[in-house]
This record gives structure tokens, sequence and C-alpha cells, in this order.
């Protein structure tokens, strides 16, 4: 007997911390013990990207749209709406609107996103190889082996106009293209799932829920440029996509979908993972493939490129996964309707992984050409606490800055650059008044120095020098010559680095002096942090005329360095006092005053 | 599994597209809403609702059919209800809905679009929320 219902339960990374998978364990215990397990099929799926309200339940054909879901909730939701069809009113997204209102469609999270790289993330069981297929899964495969060339694959590719989505925006086809016309009979394909950027997840969640898309798109990339081996690289610290994607690897062998003669159609293909440290510069190709054949993660110079030396010195494509992501719907709907979506020059979709201090943080997929006001205001729902938005970083460490005014500005490779910023792999961080652009330029910077391999020096030795100037600021040491220091070296970075890890590293630093000069000169002037980020230039003092006692920050003070008598006036000992601004937010009466 | 040939691909997918075709909602014009409150249910309404899926199986109407269930519609002593929401036809509910009936609904009702006379008990209520 078929099954009348579904429950979807996210499997993502972020949702099974939220215990989903005790989630999913009890609905199967229950729907057993009610005696209804023939009835409802219970999925483990993919992220549904609206991690902000995880863990995530979604029944279908009903719609019911449950978040923050907890593992005691399970048996009432067998109760209710597998045995008695009712929903969990409670549990719903949005429970002050009628029940119609709560479908899918109707959240204005997912109302202007368009979903072609997280298709079936949500929908599928990613464990499951058969539910792929159902969703078309290896149809642009079977259509590539069988009615197409390995040209063709790569015209349809050119007439799409996809864009590599690691961040560059090189076009795909050409490095097939490059590739496959490279002298050699041995080749490489390459996955780079080595994502790196804080903040950024939309690989990992695209493996975890559609590692079969990944695959397929590797199979062709093979069949298009004329080679039987493919490499995942993947960082270890990812043990969830990694789990999936051996899953996906042997169950796609298992049904003939990789291995020796594919379908019978004489094409051999077989992938393996490789697992990477974690380093960031490993995500950098030349660096990744060094590391991949067993050496230590360094850039070498390009030229050559990949497509004519890459993997041991052979010819190699080396694709990011949302890239690849994307290349299944192309070969099956065609690039003429893949080129329809976005802009111009910038074709398809991104996923963003819009994080900080949004009010709905996610997994969020737009048409190229979407405005930043879009994503942050609409999808994200506005800035957290109403407070007012200051700037948000697309990039991570290797973008800038961008400000309210320029907002309005479609996204696109072309104008995310023009704005001084870039695409980069699609992690985005919402700034708002509280942050302080000195502090996050030095988080970055910090990053950076972390991550630089060392092996050229004007990344080495300038994400140094920069990150002393920046910490020197934030401590109220700076001078105002420092600014002209700080672009004069990010310059020479940007010009002389060997790898874009060096060559980008001064773009958080270089956008926040264009946008916010009045405060980088605040802090080297008149030595203020106005958020109050910067402990240095932070002192907090208590106004005897409005502080009636009450001794609540005395209560919070984790030192304690505040004195003072039940309903008399509060005083604070600057000379102990770790600035951590407890008393400040305690404060119902504004008597504490930050300075 | 062993290793697939073309042909087992394709009828392997065409199989468990309909499994999945079940689950989407999205672009499916015919809605079939059976009544599954405790009344309903002691009143047979999974006998109807499994007579129902197995109909829309049969005739192969998957992609165009949600078939949900839902509460009690407050209607328990025609149970087992069910409302059937059709592009063009007016909006139905039929009472005392068992293994036969229901057949005949997914027959007559939604394939060949015309109302099964005998067992309609009333058109839904207006939803004075919405409207």
């Amino acid at each position: 007997m078929a099954y009348r219902q579904y429950m979807l339960v996210c499997g993502g990374t972020g949702c099974e911390s939220g215990k989903s998978d005790e989630i999913y364990k009890r609905l199967i215990a229950e729907a057993d013990a009610q005696g209804v397990k023939d009835a409802v099929q219970i999925v483990k799926t993919g992220c549904f990207g609206f991690c902000e309200k995880g863990p995530i339940v979604k029944v279908l054909p009903e719609e019911s749209f449950y978040v923050e879901v907890k593992p005691d909730d399970a048996k009432e939701i067998i109760a209710e709406q597998a045995v008695k069809g009712r929903e969990v009113k409670r549990l719903l997204y949005d429970k002050s609107t009628r029940k119609s209102n709560n479908k899918i469609d109707d959240i204005e999270f997912y109302q202007k996103q368009f979903r072609i790289v997280l298709r079936n993330c949500g929908v599928i069981n990613p464990e499951n190889i058969e539910e792929y297929i159902a969703r078309d899964g290896y149809a642009a495969l079977e259509k590539a082996l069988f009615q197409m060339k390995g040209e063709d694959v790569i015209a349809e590719l050119k007439t799409a106009g996809l864009r590599g989505r690691g961040g560059a925006g090189f076009p795909t086809w050409l490095k097939w293209d490059l590739t496959r016309k490279a002298p050699g009979d041995v080749k490489y394909i390459i996955c780079n799932a080595d994502e790196g950027d804080p903040g950024a997840y939309m690989d990992r969640s695209t493996i975890e829920g559609d590692p079969h898309s990944v695959l397929e798109a590797m199979a062709l990339a093979g069949y298009a440029i004329g080679s039987n081996k493919g490499y995942v690289y993947i960082r270890a610290e990812y043990p969830l996509a990694i789990d999936r994607l051996k899953i996906a690897i042997a169950q796609a062998k298992e049904y003939g979908l990789l291995g020796d003669d594919i379908l019978g159609s004489g094409f051999s293909f077989d992938v393996e993972i490789r697992l990477g440290a974690g380093a960031f510069v490993c995500g950098e190709e030349t660096a990744l493939m060094r590391s991949l054949e067993g050496n230590r993660g360094m850039p070498v110079p390009k030229p050559p490129f990949p497509a004519i030396s890459g993997l041991w010195k052979k010819p190699t494509v080396i694709n990011n996964v949302e890239t690849l992501a994307n290349i299944p719907v192309i070969i099956t709907k065609g690039g003429a309707w893949f080129a329809k979506i976005g802009t111009e020059k910038s074709t398809g979709t991104k996923v963003f992984a819009l994080t900080g201090k949004v009010n709905n943080s996610g997994l969020v997929e737009v048409p190229m050409g979407t405005t930043l006001r879009e994503i942050i205001f609409d999808i994200g729902g506005g800035i957290r606490g109403g407070k007012k938005f200051k700037g948000v970083q697309t990039g991570g460490p290797s973008g800038g800055i961008i400000v309210e005014k320029d907002l309005d500005a479609p996204i696109s490779y072309e104008s995310l650059a023009a704005l001084g910023s870039m695409m980069g792999s699609g992690g985005m961080i919402v700034m708002d008044e509280d942050d302080c652009v000195v502090d996050v330029s030095k988080f970055y910077m910090e990053f950076c120095v972390d991550e630089s391999c060392g092996k050229c020096a004007p990344c080495r030795i300038g994400t140094n020098q920069m990150h002393d100037i920046l910490d020197r600021i934030t401590k109220g040491k700076g001078e105002e010559a420092d600014l002209a220091r700080l672009e004069r070296i990010g310059k020479a970075m940007t010009k002389a680095s060997l790898c874009m890890l060096g060559g980008s590293a001064a773009n958080p630093t270089l956008s926040t002096i264009r946008h916010f000069r009045e405060e980088y000169l605040a802090h080297i002037r008149d030595k203020k942090c106005l958020t109050g980020k910067c402990k240095d230039l932070v002192t907090y003092s208590i106004d005897p005329s409005k502080c009636i006692g009450c001794t609540l920050c005395a209560k919070k003070c984790p030192v304690p360095c505040i004195a003072g008598e039940r309903k008399q006036a509060h005083v604070i000992d600057a000379s102990r006092c770790v600035k951590c601004g407890e008393c400040y937010a305690v404060c119902k009466f504004g008597a504490v005053v930050k300075n | 599994m062993a290793k697939m040939t073309l042909e087992q691909l394709r009828k392997l997918r065409e199989e468990k597209k309909r499994d999945i075709e079940r689950r989407e909602t999205e672009g499916k014009e015919i809605r079939i809403i059976v009544g599954m409150g405790t009344c309903g249910i002691a009143a047979g309404a999974r006998v109807a609702f499994d007579a129902i899926l197995a109909a829309v199986e049969r005739h192969g109407i998957g992609a165009s059919v949600v078939l949900a269930q839902t509460g009690c519609m407050g209607l328990c002593h025609v149970e087992p209800t069910v409302e059937v929401l059709v592009p063009g036809m007016p909006d139905t509910i039929y009472g005392k809905v068992d293994a036969a009936i229901a057949t005949k609904i997914v027959d007559r009702h939604v394939v060949a679009r015309a109302l099964v006379n005998e067992h309609i008990y009333d058109r839904p209520a207006a939803d004075i929320i919405r409207n």
C-alpha cells in the first residue's frame, strides 16, 4: 500500500545539531507505536535553508511547516497529524495566521527564491538514490551518453552562460573546452568542496541534501572532456556531507551509474573522496591539487593553468560544488532555458548563506539580478531587534563591505566587483549599528594571517603588517598616517600575491576605509569606538542623577567592580572594569554611560 | 540492485516518479481532502482514503491530484466526508463515503468531470476569513 502522508525531517548539519536525528527516530518509533507506520513515510532530507527556525519538519501533502521542533514533539505530531489529520498549531511557523498561510509558498522567506542548485534539498532523502532518480536524476547523464557528443555538452554550457560559483566567475564551458582540447590521454575532474569562508555553508548543504547532483555533474564533465576519474576534495570537518557522499558513491556504483561501462554506453567514470585538513588556502585550485597529491597545500604560479597541467601535471577540470550542481539541470532543460534566468552576463541563480544580524538567517537561492535589499530585508526579514543596517560583507575575508546606498544594485559578478566587493562563494554576513568596522576588518585580517600559507612575501608579511596596524588602531594607538599605510600595503598585496588569498585579503579593510573613514578617524583621533566593540577605547560610568540604586548592574557584573548601597547611586571602579558591557545592557534607566 | 541498463533506469525513474509526485503540491490543481477526525476514522475514513489513493494510482493522475487529510469538518453525522476541489467544477463535499463511493468519486467526478449526484452532501462553507 502506498503512503498517504510524508514527513520530511531536515537532516542538515544545523538541524542535526538541534537533535533532528532524534526527532526522526522518535517519529518513526511513534508511527510504529501508534499503528500508522504503513500510512506515513518519514524521510530524512537535506537542508530546507530556513536554518534560523530549525529543526524543521514538513508534512506533505498538507504542507504543514513546523519549526523549532523538539524530540518530545514527535508523539504529538504523529498522534495529531498522522492519526487524526489535524495540524499541531503550536509548532506551525506563524501561529497568528490561518492554516492556509502556513503553506511553504506563503512564507516570505521562500517567496523570492528560485531553486535550481537546491532543487532537491528538503525534498528527497539524500541517502536514497532512487528518490534522486525519480526527480529526473541521472537523466542528464543518460541524455549526454546516448544523444550528445562531448562537444555538445560543452556547447550547451556555453549557451547557458554558466560561470564558476566559487567566486571568480570564470565561464565553465571555457574551462571544460580548454581541458578537452589539451593534449594528453589521462585527464581528471575535481570537485572543489573545500568551502572555507567564515559564515559560508552553501556547498556543505548542497552535498548533504543532494550529493548525487554533484556526482552526476562530475560524470558529465568526464564524458565531455574525456576523463575517467574524478575526485571530490572535501574538508574533514564536514563529516555529515562526507558520509552522505560516501553512501551516494556506493549507491551510484551499485546501480551502474558510476564505474565501468555506465548504462552500457562504453563510458566509464569513477569518483573518489579526498579529505582536506581544513586549510583555507586549499580552496585555491593549485594549492588544492598539491594537497590532493599528498603534498603541502601551497599554491603555484599560473600559468600553466589546470586545464593544461593540473593534478599530477595532467589536464584537469576543477569546479566548485555549486557550479556542478547546476549542470544536470542545464543538460536536461537546455542551456537556453538557464540563460533566461538571471542577468545577461550573470545567468542562473546564486546560493547565499545569509548570516549575521538578520532575522531569518539561512540558505537562500535567488536569481542573479535580485538586489541585496530584497535578500536582506524581504527574504532575511530585516535586521534583528529593529536595529539600523550598517553593511553587508559578501565574499567573506576576500570580499568587501556593501553599504546602505548600494543595496539596490542587482547582484551579478560585475556589479559586486564594481562596488569593491566580490561574489565570492556566497557567504553574506549582515552587520548592524552595533558592529565596529575596524574590529570586523581586524577579525578578517586575523583569519588571513592564520590561513596564509607563507609561500609568498606579499601575503605572509602584508597580512601581518596590516593586522598589526589594525590592532593598534583598535587599542587607541593608531595615527592618521596608518590609513595611508594600510592602503599602500593593501594595494601591494593585491597586485603581487601569488594567489587570491593574499590578492584579496586587503579587501575588507580597504572597503571599510573607503566607506567608513570617519569611523577609523574616530578611533585614531578621538580614541573612541562608538559601538563599544573595541574594549580598550570604551569606559563605562554611572550617571548618579539617573541611577535609582536597583542593584541590577552590580548583580550582573562578573568582576564584580560595581559598588553601591540599595537605593543609592552606584559607582563603577574603572580600574578593574573588564568592559564586558553587561551593566550597560541590563540598566533599565539609561544610567550606565558608555564613552 | 545489479548494474542497470538504460531501459532499467528509465523504468525505475517512471516507477519512482509516481511515488515522489504524491509528495509534491506545486502545479497540482485538483485537491481531494478526506476528513480524518476521530469521527471520520471511526466511520471508515481510512478505507475511503485508501480507495481514493488506489483509484488515483489506477488512473495515473497522481501528477495533478493532491490527496490530503484534514481534521473533522464538523459533519460528524455523515462521516466519512470527502471534499473535492476540481477547477471548473463546483466545490463539493461528499458524505458517508465508503470504498465503493470513493472509487466512484475519482472515476466520475475527477476523471469524467461529472458530479456523483446521489452522494453529494453539501458544498464547502464560504471561507469568511479569506474572503
